[in-house]
């Protein structure tokens, strides 16, 4: 895995060796030069200066170290996943004989918003501590000996919130609602019932595309400003993180209504947070709902909303970056 | 080309100077001690350097603007701040993937065969080692990366004596040679002294001295007087004078051996009675001059 990029980092002898003097020095044990590789700008100006491994296996790496820290955010969905599973299969088995085909669209249901309820705390709580907790116990100190930019450090960070975690939660949904399916079906099976019933009479294919595109289109894209805006906070703040991410907002809906007596600010507010127009052609992933089409997708692209959250965010990260650049342990 | 070249480095917190124009020049290949007390502005300079905090003045740290190009700057830069910055979650074979995964320069089966020679289980986490061995894991992470400047934040800071020796000793052993660099900072002066090729004292955010150790040994000569000669000495105007186990110890600044062999005992003088004898008394007036 570490060799994605075509880099052989665990070479061992490197040719060449060191004091050669203003040569570049390059530990790529295969071919002296690889062509592709980000960094060869700057080898021009300053020789010596090594290259940069490629960006896309920092991120993989800078990922994978998120991962390693915040256990939690991969545990925490799967306990809500086993009990679903758990508790799901309880209610089939007491659940009088025939009843499965009316209780399953609505237990699908519970079982991906309840997921999809975990995955928005989890990231909430993730994005709080991820440019906070590094500066706490000093191991920032750490990361920036490393060749990795705060730009980099930051995107890593974004990439966990918006696409693995929506990602992850789409999979665990997914599985978790097929052992719904196939527990509810082993009941019918076992009643003398036809169990193939189920999964011809609920549109599960188009369902779960839907809830894929509700999950990118609202919960990552939609919702981005929102994780920008607590990564912001994280790379600034002190002390106590959530507050300076929800006072300052508080604040401003309470001066916004008493001196201005308007709430656009609350109103672009509960827009975002509700899901707003994005929501209306990705809806939330129900069992009733229509796979999302062509046409669904260019609505939802033609959202401006869509466009001026991701414009905020995309400033938000920018902040971010130069503010971990200045800051230090606390 | 200089591996750190600073020219009227400046830094200030609030009204406090922390560098108070700072010029320095460290070639390849040596080993710089920056000594001073709390406060003095070690840990300011080495930030800067670092492309950890932003200066004013001029620096440039094998070429690049730390500043501006730290993430650039750490492909050949390699640094400990101190013991703690390594995370308790992390376990020994994380920290090995990681490095391998984001530094070129890393040298994994370097790394492994340093951490062979410890008791360092790979599944490990920080949280469950003691702070020898967490240094142990640093320092082989940071020496199986070839970097050109290796720079140490009072590194054994908290250290029991068997690991600052270790460490000092590992470094030397197997990792200091001509092509690095090594600047380095601590409060044991007399446990580098040894291993310094140059030093640096730094005062209230200025260089106050600095010398290779060639010149300083060459210059600098500690006398512990016989007791009948301690008028004779005097009159050369040591740079300080102090009291121990009832006999005098003078220091004196360029005076030739013979003559001061002739006053007594002729050593060496430590690093930190130097620096005593130049910050404490910036007037030049012999110190101690009471007994």
């Amino acid at each position: 895995m570490t060799n994605s990029s075509g880099t052989n980092l665990d070479g061992g002898s490197r040719p060449g060796g060191r004091g050669a003097g203003t040569e570049p020095r390059n530990t790529t044990a295969g071919p002296a030069d690889v062509p592709d590789t980000p960094g060869d700008s700057h080898d021009g100006g300053s020789p010596a200066v090594a290259r940069a491994l490629p960006a896309r296996q920092v991120l993989y790496w800078s990922v994978r170290r998120e991962l390693w820290e915040h256990r939690w955010l991969y545990i925490a969905p799967l306990v809500v996943a086993g009990v679903i599973v758990l508790g799901s299969a309880a209610g089939a088995i007491r659940a009088p004989a025939g009843a499965a085909l009316l209780i399953m669209p609505g237990a699908l249901n519970f079982a991906a918003g309840a997921l999809m309820a975990t995955y928005a705390i989890v990231a909430v709580i993730y994005c709080l501590e991820a440019l906070y907790g590094e500066r706490r116990d000093r191991s920032i100190l750490l990361w920036k000996s490393l060749p990795v930019s705060d730009i980099g450090a930051v995107l890593a960070k974004a990439f966990v919130a918006l696409l693995a975690l929506p990602l992850l939660t789409f999979a665990l949904t997914v599985v978790t609602q097929a052992v719904m399916l196939l527990t509810a079906g082993a009941v019918l099976a076992a009643t003398g019932m036809d169990a193939g019933a189920l999964w011809t009479h609920l549109p599960v294919l188009p369902m779960w595309l839907a809830l894929l595109c509700h999950l990118i289109a609202v919960h990552s894209l939609y919702f981005a400003p929102v994780y920008g805006w607590l990564l912001l906070v994280s790379a600034w703040a002190r002390r106590a993180p959530f507050l300076w991410a929800t006072l300052p907002v508080a604040a401003v809906l309470i001066v916004e209504k008493l001196v201005l007596r308007t709430s656009v600010f609350a109103a672009m507010l509960e827009d975002r947070m509700a899901g707003g127009r994005a929501a209306i052609p990705f809806p939330m992933g129900n069992v009733l709902a229509r796979a999302p089409t062509l046409a669904s997708v260019e609505r939802f692209l033609a959202t401006p909303g869509l466009w001026i959250g991701l414009a905020i965010f995309a400033a938000f990260l920018a902040g971010a970056a130069r503010l971990r650049r200045y800051q230090g342990p606390i | 080309m200089a591996v750190i070249e600073a020219r009227g480095l400046r830094k200030s917190f609030g009204a406090t100077r922390a560098l108070d124009g700072i010029d320095l020049r460290v070639e390849e290949g040596r080993i710089l001690g920056l000594i001073g007390p709390n406060g003095a502005g070690k840990s300011t300079a080495i930030n800067a350097i670092l492309g950890l905090t932003p200066y004013h003045g001029e620096l440039r740290v094998l070429g690049c603007d730390p500043w501006s190009a730290r993430d650039r700057l750490m492909l050949d830069v390699a640094f400990i701040a101190d013991v703690a910055v390594l995370p308790r979650w992390l376990r020994v074979s994380q920290a090995l993937d990681y490095v391998a995964g984001v530094h070129p320069r890393f040298d994994r089966a370097k790394a492994e065969r340093l951490l062979a020679k410890t008791s360092l289980g790979r599944n490990s986490r920080v949280r469950e080692l003691s702070k020898g061995m967490v240094t142990q894991l640093h320092l082989a992470l940071v020496m199986a990366i070839d970097a050109r400047l290796l720079v140490l934040d009072e590194p054994t800071l908290g250290l029991d004596i068997l690991y600052r020796k270790q460490f000092y000793d590992a470094l030397l052993n197997d990792y200091f040679d001509r092509g690095r660099t090594i600047v380095v900072t601590t409060h044991q002066v007399e446990e580098i002294q040894n291993v310094l090729t140059d030093f640096m004292f730094i005062h209230q955010g200025r260089i106050v001295l600095a010398s290779s150790m060639e010149e300083f040994e060459a210059r600098y000569a500690e006398v512990t007087v016989h007791p009948e000669r301690l008028p004779a000495a005097r009159a050369l105007q040591p740079l300080s004078e102090r009291q121990a186990f009832g006999r005098s110890t003078l220091l004196f600044h360029g005076l030739p051996r013979e003559q001061l062999a002739e006053l007594g005992e002729v050593h060496t003088p430590g690093l930190a009675d130097l620096f005593v004898a130049t910050v404490g008394n910036p007037a030049g007036v012999p110190q101690g001059a009471r007994a």
